[in-house]
């Protein structure tokens, strides 16, 4: 226990209390904390981020030409999801310091003062190393292998390198959430292929669009934090033009597999009329202008639809490769 | 150490102790789930 006896409790001090010894123990190799709670690490994981990125996978997977076995789809699923959680434990462990200044994370386990960054750097490691090998052993090496790449990209290019030191940190760093699919297409057929590649690139295309709608209208929090992000740094206008540009060659891949024979009809339709109409809300995003007392609804509502549009395509892909087949 | 905190510790210990011992029931399960998977799928 690193519990010194001439020190309080934390968990027994006041919220602000904890949270000023948390930031000034930021910078302290040992710090005196209480054991974290298990549900502390369980929030290091990021399980809403996480929802997503298994669906994805599993998309990925069960739209794949060959079939697993349900122990082994359920093994390739949860490695995916250990590291995801990995990914954002170690998120969470070098970005304490912005996450304090934003009201949107700032009673996350860290910068709340719940626990000690060491526990959270030893936790985000330790569960990355164990969901590669458990991949390894258990499904393949080509999974494990993209698997390792989407962690180290979402922690040290998106985290430690993109996100404190450009507007196109989600561009880039959008890639480490567009790997599930592929991920999850490797663990069945252990290789990659067109399809798999394409929702790769539906995903990272799909980033900006979603991000810049959110970034728009928390765009005070990131300001205080100091994270440059698009509408930070250049302003609304081209904030909302890039949304506008980027819905372009997502909409374009999303629709690609159907033209190229990789899906049939199902997926074309549905593609096609829920992408029209993301296209529509990010048109209306991209061509106002913000008022006084802006409610900012449209890019609530373009925030919002897009986590449903990407749950939709997926869906319709894997109905459409199961009825097409 | 007053008898809160060491109670407060003590408490966080108990329940990351049962979640650690379930984790590790279930990981168990999931090997041996695994291996006889692949043996019958002719893999080991």
């Amino acid at each position: 226990m690193h519990q010194d006896d001439s020190r309080p409790a934390m968990a027994l001090l006041p919220q602000a209390a904890r949270r000023a010894y948390s930031r000034s123990m930021m910078t302290v190799a040992t710090p005196l904390l209480p054991p974290a709670d298990w549900r502390d690490f369980l929030a290091l994981t990021k399980p809403r981020v996480m929802t997503l990125v298994v669906f994805t996978g599993l998309c990925g997977m069960l739209a794949a030409p060959v079939g697993i076995p349900p122990v082994l789809g359920f093994t390739a699923i949860l490695c995916i999801a250990l590291g995801a959680g990995a990914a954002g434990a170690l998120n969470q462990w070098y970005e304490a310091d912005i996450d304090a200044k934003m009201r949107r994370t700032q009673k996350r386990p860290l910068p709340d003062g719940r626990m000690d960054r060491e526990s959270a750097l030893h936790f985000g490691v330790g569960l990355a190393a164990f969901s590669v090998i458990l991949m390894y052993f258990a499904i393949n090496l080509a999974a494990a292998a993209i698997l390792t790449v989407s962690i180290l990209f979402y922690v040290l290019v998106y985290t430690v390198w993109l996100k404190r030191r450009t507007p196109q940190n989600i561009v880039i760093g959008g890639a480490a959430g567009a790997f599930p699919p592929l991920i999850g297409w490797a663990a069945a057929t252990g290789q990659v292929a067109t399809l798999p590649l394409l929702l790769f690139g539906l995903v990272f295309l799909w980033t900006p669009p979603h991000f810049w709608a959110l970034a728009l209208f928390v765009k005070t929090d990131y300001a205080n934090a100091g994270v440059p992000m698009l509408p930070v740094v250049a302003g609304e206008r081209v904030t909302r033009r890039q949304i506008g540009l980027y819905t372009i060659p997502m909409a374009l891949v999303a629709i690609l597999p159907w033209p190229l024979g990789l899906t049939g009809p199902l997926y074309g339709g549905v593609a096609s009329v829920t992408t029209a109409i993301f296209a529509a809300l990010a048109l209306v995003v991209a061509t106002r202008t913000t008022g006084a007392d802006d409610t900012m609804k449209p890019e609530k509502r373009l925030f919002s639809y897009s986590i449903l549009y990407l749950f939709v395509v997926f869906g319709a892909l894997v109905v459409d490769r199961w009825v097409f087949a | 150490m007053t008898p809160d905190e060491q109670d407060l510790i003590r408490q966080r210990q108990r329940s990351r102790a049962r979640v650690m011992a379930l984790l590790l029931g279930a990981f168990v399960i999931l090997i041996f789930a695994i291996a006889i998977t692949k043996i019958r799928q002719g893999m080991i």
